[in-house]
């Protein structure tokens, strides 16, 4: 596998850069997603391109990977022209990527699945040696044998890396590689990433994790609104600096509400078991025991994919609770009950599909309020019939007390953006004054400001005497909002623990299922 | 090379110039069919759109027509919003027909105000028992409801035909499948002097303001139309996709089943082998034209109206075979599809860099 052809160019000086990129614009119709974008990746550089959502990272990439054809500007590899139209020209170039919802088929093996990706090759044991030399050098570890079935997010991650460097790359892009990572294996990523560019071969890392890249990027490219803001070395700037160059306005801190001490009773408790979901397509559950206190914020870790769906939907009571009597809201059994029922006694939620579950994308905001604000909050004149005003004067309540940007009440909720739309859903949920309020994955997908809003929503709503139960992925955001935590993998869930004694490894360990002594 | 490309927002007037551009475009190829005929476009056109309607008889014609179309549109549309696909429309007018005529041949004689609302109510409560069949093996078995509902159809067209071939066979009637005519009592007042327009428009208008006001007043539509486009939706709102099954099917059958009885009561006048010309298909062209809204299925019927009028003008003046209808209307649910997809998204001319 030749790194040979890598080491054997003239460095010259002006051979040092890999990738260049011209004046690269990008149009949708009216809307400008890349304008006159520039950016120079070195050989062996881990470069970072940070951006909000919607700073047109994607865009950019894709552009280089040849998914999109560029509207201006000019691209360099190696310092000839390249203009790739067809991924497979960009693969023929020495351009590879790693995508974030990866492009594998489960029912196959691994071995399979990397023979796939190679035009005429057999699943042979002459490609296992191939794959496993690769595997050795950059410390992939993975079983060829293996259903990808079978395999966690990390395993699959490895898995579409390796079929990206079975093919040679000298560009290889990453995008947002972490997201469905543990802690752990992120550390082995980051091993494997600096190995690569030890060779020689330039990486493009995209995140907007920015402790990440201060950490592993040499250089990074900021993006905001499709235009490029700063190109800076991230080990020279904090994590708040380099926070609010992306977004363009100074952070507030989050601030840490001291939880009023916990009563002895729990809001809400369940003492479950294992539990059987009644539709086919759920985990199964194990070990369902937990509480959360009036005031408290509960955080549920975990991967997605392990059975937080089915314990999501049983907390929310749209899936209902196998054993009912097991499920306990202030003393009261309420497994038995539909979500309509639960709203009535103020079990609020707000799950983590924004559009298609949350609210319906069509309809307006107005009318997405009455989906589930519609007894909390008389929006309507009686029992069967719709007050469009009050659904209207609600809904901009929401708007004003959550600072949703959107045209007016009447805009599609297909229109906003994902941080503004999730201030609407969340506040939709927080304004009808909730005793227990189950959300899951809050900040997924939404920019650091309406982020760190979104936290000191949630921080207040518990200092108002609320329970809080946060599903999330996100670490950071659990080990700073919560105050005990627990963690859910193939759908067992672990002891609850204290957050104040919590490290991201523990956590990371809790959520690959290892149980801390003690 | 042309391409789609997504409209970023879309505004109510785009609807209505993709209806306006549909019909411009049928008529332009009616135009050319005619001409390809070997006719004077301009001139029979005028012959079979304009003329039918130039007297009282031909507007109440177009009236009679009309009002079994909206009133199932109506229903149609509501069902669709809710993405429930009841085909069977034509089926639940077949049967809500033989069970309206049946009453009111059992209340033969009997000359009381009442007798018609009874009538028009059990031939509502047969189209609403046909629909329910389908509703119910849909939730207790999910089985497909476009291919139940369209299924009994024909059954209900074979149940229609034993009946008036058997049992409800006028005695006196020379052994023709034919019922007897129903009694004054039990037939619908006619609307004008001419032709055959009756009171059942009246009840298909108010259906269409019933319909309108539910979709936008009215929870219960509410629900059945996030139940249409967010299923997932609707169930974490707490809305009961079962419930809106029912609800669709029962609206379906009820408004079918009336359109029926209003059809043999107020049209025919007797039972028959055949008292729809396909009202209940033509229909679901009706709901689409109206853009599943149901005061827009008002001009939306009478318009389809016209086409079934014009296919006989043109039979009769120009003499072309009555297939023409079918054209006319089929035609205009191309383009009506074709122009609708313009309202989403704008044609692009492939640019290359």
């Amino acid at each position: 596998m030749t790194e040979t052809r890598i080491f054997t160019e003239r460095l010259s000086a002006a051979a040092q850069q890999r990738l260049g990129v011209r004046g690269l614009s990008k149009y949708f119709g009216d809307f400008a997603a890349n304008s006159d974008v520039t950016l120079s990746v070195d050989r062996g550089e881990i470069h970072a391109l940070l951006g909000e959502n919607g700073a047109g990272k994607s865009t950019l990439v894709k552009m280089i990977y040849g998914i999109l054809t560029p509207d201006a500007g000019s691209m360099e590899l190696d310092g000839a022209a390249y203009r790739p139209s067809k991924p497979s020209d960009a693969r023929a170039h020495g351009v590879g990527m790693v995508f974030q919802h990866f492009a594998v088929f489960d029912a196959l093996r691994v071995i399979d699945n990397i023979a796939l990706g190679l035009d005429g090759r057999m699943p042979d044991a002459a490609l296992a040696d191939e794959v496993m030399a690769i595997c050795d050098r950059y410390r992939l570890h993975i079983e060829l044998g293996r259903h990808v079935a079978d395999l966690g997010a990390g395993e699959r991650q490895r898995l579409e890396i390796i079929r990206v460097l079975m093919q040679d790359p000298s560009l290889l892009i990453l995008d947002e590689p972490t997201s469905v990572l543990t802690p752990q294996e992120t550390e082995e990523l980051f091993l494997t990433l600096d190995r690569l560019s030890d060779e020689g071969r330039s990486i493009i890392y995209i995140s907007h994790k920015l402790d990440e890249v201060r950490a592993l990027c040499d250089r990074a490219t900021l993006l905001r609104g499709g235009q490029v803001v700063d190109v800076v070395d991230p080990r020279q700037e904090s994590t708040r600096s380099l926070g609010e160059k992306m977004i363009g306005e100074r952070l507030a801190e989050t601030k840490r509400v001291h939880p009023t001490i916990h009563e002895t009773e729990p809001r809400l408790s369940i003492r479950a078991g294992d539990i059987w979901p009644a539709t086919e397509h759920a985990m199964i559950l194990k070990e369902i025991y937990l509480s959360v206190h009036p005031g408290s914020i509960l955080g549920i870790a975990g991967v997605s994919g392990n059975g937080q769906d089915a314990l999501f939907d049983l907390l929310s009571g749209e899936l209902p609770m196998p054993n009912p009597e097991s499920m306990l809201l202030d003393g009261e059994v309420i497994g038995h009950l539909s979500i309509e029922a639960r709203r009535h006694l103020g079990v609020l939620s707000a799950p983590e599909g924004r559009l298609g579950h949350a609210a319906v994308p069509e309809l307006t905001l107005w009318e997405n309020v009455i989906l589930t604000a519609r007894h909390t909050r008389g929006i309507m004149r009686n029992e069967h019939l719709i007050s469009g005003r009050n659904a209207k004067s609600f809904a901009k309540e929401v708007m004003e007390t959550f600072d949703v940007k959107a045209s007016s009440v009447e805009a599609k909720a297909s229109s906003l953006s994902g941080g503004n739309l999730q201030k609407f859903l969340i506040g939709r949920e927080i304004l009808g004054a909730p005793r227990l309020f189950i959300v899951s994955n809050p900040t997924w997908g939404v920019d650091a400001k309406a982020q760190q809003f979104i936290h000191q929503r949630l921080l207040e709503l518990a200092a108002t005497g609320c329970a809080v139960i946060v599903m999330s992925q996100d670490i950071d955001e659990l080990l700073s909002i919560t105050d005990r935590i627990c963690a859910i993998c193939h759908g067992q869930l672990s002891r609850t623990h204290d957050t104040e004694v919590m490290t991201p490894e523990h956590l990371g360990a809790l959520m690959l299922g290892q149980e801390i002594i003690g | 090379m042309i391409r789609f490309e997504a409209r970023a927002e879309t505004h109510w007037f785009h609807e209505w110039i993709a209806v306006i551009a549909a019909l411009v475009l049928t008529a332009l190829t009616a135009a050319l069919v005619l001409m390809a005929l070997g006719f004077d476009p301009a001139n029979s056109l005028h012959r079979i759109v304009v003329r039918p309607l130039a007297s009282t008889y031909g507007v109440s014609e177009l009236i009679a027509k009309a009002t079994p179309l909206i009133t199932i549109g109506v229903a149609l549309s509501l069902g669709f919003r809710a993405g429930v696909w009841n085909i069977g429309a034509e089926g639940q007018l077949v049967v809500g027909g033989l069970t309206g005529g049946a009453v009111a041949l059992a209340l033969y004689g009997v000359d009381w105000f009442w007798v018609l609302p009874v009538v028009l109510v059990g031939g509502a409560l047969g189209g609403m028992a046909w629909a329910a069949i389908p509703a119910f093996l849909k939730v207790r078995f999910n089985a497909n409801e476009i291919l139940v509902s369209l299924m009994l159809t024909y059954v209900a067209l074979l149940l229609l035909s034993v009946m008036v071939h058997g049992p409800l066979r006028d005695p006196d009637g020379f052994n023709f499948p034919e019922s007897r005519l129903f009694h004054d009592a039990a037939t619908l007042p006619k609307l004008f002097d001419a032709g055959r327009g009756h009171i059942g428009f009246i009840f298909a208008l108010v259906f269409a303001g019933l319909g309108t006001w539910m979709v936008k007043r009215w929870h219960l539509g509410f629900e059945m139309k996030v139940s249409g486009l967010s299923p997932r939706a609707a169930q974490f709102a707490g809305y009961s996709r079962n419930q809106t099954i029912w609800i669709s099917l029962l609206i379906g059958g009820a408004l079918s089943g009336f359109a029926g009885v209003v059809e043999v009561t107020g049209n025919i006048g007797q039972l028959v082998p055949n008292i729809s010309p396909s009202y209940g298909f033509t229909a679901i062209i009706v709901a689409f034209l109206a853009r599943l809204h149901p005061l827009a299925v008002v001009p939306a019927g009478l318009l389809v109206a016209l086409s079934y009028l014009a296919g006989e003008a043109a039979q009769l003046s120009l003499g072309i075979p009555g297939a023409m209808t079918q054209v006319f209307q089929g035609l205009l649910l191309f383009f009506l599809l074709g122009t609708s997809m313009l309202v989403n998204y704008r044609i692009r001319l492939w640019r290359s860099v």
